[in-house]
């Protein structure tokens, strides 16, 4: 490290004698460390289905995904016969269990452990929630299997490994596809996937004999869409990530080094690395190789760009990057490289209010209202909505930890009421300054014990909210699943929930300049706790006073001096 | 007169003496603009212009100090107490009545007494309390690899390179005003340009 430290030394003194000795510089302008796009080993050319450089078979070949199937369970049987322990594998992650332990504050988190501020919980919901998981094996809308009773020929290996982008989870079968003809639920098209009433049974294999590496299709099939709709949770992931430009995201850009989500979430044994759980906010590491295992994490900026990740050759560029990489130490590289999320044009949803749910159109349908833009503003069986685009990030001291509120504890309002489903922890001596997407929502609470009450949102039964629009039976029948005690009382409190932003990073000449932070009222206004230059928040009122009567004081005593000898001198010259 | 005419200041003296006020100036014009007391240049500017003349002027004294102490002129930034009273007596009062300067210059002994004091106290107090904060401030993403960063903070940094910065400004007032206060309004100015200094004529 010294030497690291002793060679900047040297390099900037060298730099100081090439300015003063007016050398000829470079013409080269400041750059990012860039790694080489991957995939640049062409392929076989007579395949039927993706054959890649580390998966040298055709799997349109294979006699067990010949069919026909009649169950999703079947294929994955087929599967499971060569990949023996892939099904074990996928049990054992968070994208199985839901949930997962955190040792840093000793609390088991994951999607069915903790609150959201969206959707709520999952709990008593798991018919329409599991859409979203990588299993099968609940297809019964009354009763719900827990995962763990289930078995690995219930792992759905095809939501993940699909490339024909037909296959499709279906809500109210426990996450099945569709295997006969099925209609949809009126208002559910877009969770259904289909403008029709209806949905065609699948061809599981000619989806399976097509399997491959999971895309950002893939990926995206969950994770652009929680929170119940297209951008509606995450605000730097949504589906315009399927296909970005490189202004949206310099690293997914399609046009570009096209980079697969695994690029930077590395996986292994069907362990993908990174979760919103699991935040390496402040990685001390240089430069990692990627793919190379470091604490569980998915690489970090770091891994590939460095801690000291500017540089420049010209004699400016060289300046501005070593000035930029003074910020490394307490500014996270996502403040500046994503200077808004949802950039893609697709809205992400900003606050939700429950309170307002329920109202109906006149003909008897959920009211529905929409903003100039189409946005929905309003919907009879969610509430009111706020969206935005092209966001600006609320900024915050972070440094990985999360304290999330368990299903079942009691609330914590802060000073202005505001409940934090996850509270993020960081301070300038072990965190750095990171952009976060802060959801807020008005949500129902139990006003007697106290809790977040888990509530039956979704459903075709008459204590689902979607149905009855009647909150006293969904918050009673949710509460009842979740094993939480219900008082009988509801109100609604404000709640909020912290999303570290990461995606979508924008070409460098969007990032943000000095001048966006370095002001007073800037992005960075309400950060504390760091000494910027120009902010006059930071300046030592004493200091500034007595410099300023010291100058004030001088400017005065020579001004009144050289008065009064001018005064003499004319004195002297009239005499 | 033109026995009393004495070269005063040589070529070097003299190209440091400028180079320096006006990379002081505009050091603190950009510094102050760092800072956040006016918006002139634009922050980005201000602050790549003020560590490149930051640099230059390093280099500049590398010289400096060089050519000081190869020519013995250093020398000349020895303290004296003597006849300092007579300095502030003829500043204060004699200088109203068009009294001449008590001090003699001389090609071995350029600088006054208080003018002496001034340059340590620039020498000694200001000079190191901006270069070593404006170091620190400069090579702050290095601290952690000397251990640096558990002994300081960037604002007590930052607090020290301010507080030598309206030093050198009060400096910089002072000094440009006394050029002033030759045998004539432009006297020491000339001196500094040309290098000789006329003797004093009496008006």
């Amino acid at each position: 490290m010294a030497k690291e430290g002793l060679s900047r030394v040297r390099g900037w003194v060298l730099f100081a004698i090439l300015f003063l000795s007016n050398c000829a510089f470079a013409t080269e302008t400041v750059v990012l460390d860039t790694i080489a796009p991957p995939g640049s080993i062409s392929l076989p050319a007579k395949a039927n289905a993706p054959v890649g450089q580390r998966t040298p078979q055709d799997h349109s070949n294979f006699k067990q995904l010949q069919g026909p199937f009649t169950a999703p369970e079947q294929v994955t049987k087929a599967c499971l016969s060569c990949h023996t322990d892939a099904g074990k594998q996928v049990m054992s992650t968070l994208h199985w269990t839901w949930k997962a332990w955190n040792p840093k504050t000793k609390q088991m988190i994951g999607k069915s452990q903790v609150y959201n501020t969206f959707c709520v919980s999952p709990v008593s919901n798991e018919q329409f929630c599991t859409v979203c998981h990588v299993g099968y094996g609940s297809t019964d809308p009354e009763k719900f299997i827990p995962f763990e009773q289930r078995t690995e020929n219930q792992v759905d290996c095809l939501v993940c490994h699909d490339t024909t982008r037909d296959y499709r989870k279906m809500p109210f079968l426990g996450g099945n596809p569709a295997m006969e003809k099925i209609a949809v639920k009126p208002g559910c098209n877009e969770v259904y996937g289909t403008d029709k009433p209806y949905v065609l049974p699948l061809d599981l294999s000619k989806i399976a004999r097509k399997v491959s590496a999971p895309s950002r299709a893939n990926c995206g099939g969950c994770h652009f869409y929680g929170g119940g709709g297209d951008g509606v949770k995450h605000g730097d992931l949504d589906s315009s990530l399927l296909n970005p430009t490189h202004e949206l995201d310099v690293h997914m850009d399609a046009k570009g080094l096209n980079f697969p989500c695994q690029q930077c979430h590395q996986t292994s044994n069907h362990k993908v690395s990174g979760s919103h759980y699991n935040i390496d906010a402040n990685p001390k590491e240089g430069a990692i190789m990627s793919g190379s295992g470091h604490n569980g994490n998915a690489a970090t900026c770091q891994s590939c760009h460095s801690q000291t990740p500017h540089h420049g050759n010209k004699l400016i560029e060289k300046q501005i990057a070593d000035t930029l990489n003074t910020h490394t130490r307490a500014i996270a590289c996502e403040t500046c490289h994503i200077p808004e999320f949802a950039r893609g044009g697709k809205p992400t949803k900003m606050d939700w209010n429950y309170a307002t749910a329920g109202k109906l159109a006149p003909n008897g349908s959920p009211l529905v209202i929409e903003d100039e833009k189409g946005r929905n503003t309003y919907w009879g069986v969610k509430g009111s909505f706020l969206w935005g685009d092209n966001v600006v990030p609320e900024y915050r001291w972070f440094n990985g930890t999360e304290r999330w509120m368990h299903i079942g504890d009691k609330i914590q309002p802060d000073k202005n009421g505001v409940v934090s489903i996850n509270d993020i922890e960081g301070t300038p001596q072990d965190g750095k300054i990171w952009p976060f997407k802060i959801s807020r929502n008005n949500q129902p609470y139990d006003t007697e014990n106290k809790v977040l009450t888990v509530f039956h949102s979704f459903g075709f039964d008459p204590e689902s909210f979607t149905m009855a629009y009647d909150w006293q039976r969904a918050i009673t029948a949710g509460m009842k699943v979740a094993n939480l005690p219900y008082s009988g009382h509801y109100d609604f409190v404000r709640t909020q929930m912290y999303w570290p932003i990461a995606h979508m990073v924008a070409p460098k000449t969007k990032a943000l300049a000095c001048a966006q932070c370095h002001v007073d009222n800037g992005r960075l206004a309400a950060i504390d706790g760091v000494y910027m230059p120009s902010r006059s928040k930071d300046h030592q009122s004493w200091i500034e006073r007595i410099g300023m009567l010291a100058v004030v004081l001088t400017l005065a005593g020579v001004l009144i001096h050289g008065l009064i000898r001018i005064v003499v001198w004319l004195r002297r010259k009239s005499n | 007169m033109s026995a009393d005419r004495i070269y005063l200041y040589k070529r070097y003296e003299r190209f440091w003496h400028w180079s320096q006020a006006v990379l002081v100036i505009f050091m603190l014009f950009t510094g102050f603009e760092v800072h956040g007391t006016y918006h002139l240049l634009g922050f980005k500017t201000a602050v790549v212009y003020h560590t490149l003349t930051a640099w230059t002027l390093l280099t500049l004294w590398a010289f400096t100090i060089f050519w000081q102490f190869t020519t013995g002129e250093w020398t000349q930034y020895i303290p004296t107490i003597k006849k300092v009273d007579a300095m502030i007596r003829y500043y204060s009062i004699d200088i109203f009545k068009h009294a001449p300067s008590p001090y003699k210059k001389t090609s071995a002994k350029k600088h006054n007494p208080l003018q002496r004091l001034a340059y340590l106290a620039v020498l000694a107090m200001i000079s190191p309390l901006i270069w070593g904060s404006g170091l620190l401030y400069l090579f702050f993403s290095s601290w952690s690899d000397f251990g640096l960063d558990k002994y300081l903070s960037l604002e007590g940094v930052a607090m020290l390179h301010t507080a030598g910065a309206y030093m050198m400004l009060v400096f910089v007032i002072a000094h440009v005003y006394l050029t002033t206060t030759g045998h004539t309004p432009l006297a020491h100015i000339k001196t500094m340009i040309t290098g000789w200094e006329d003797a004093e004529d009496e008006h």
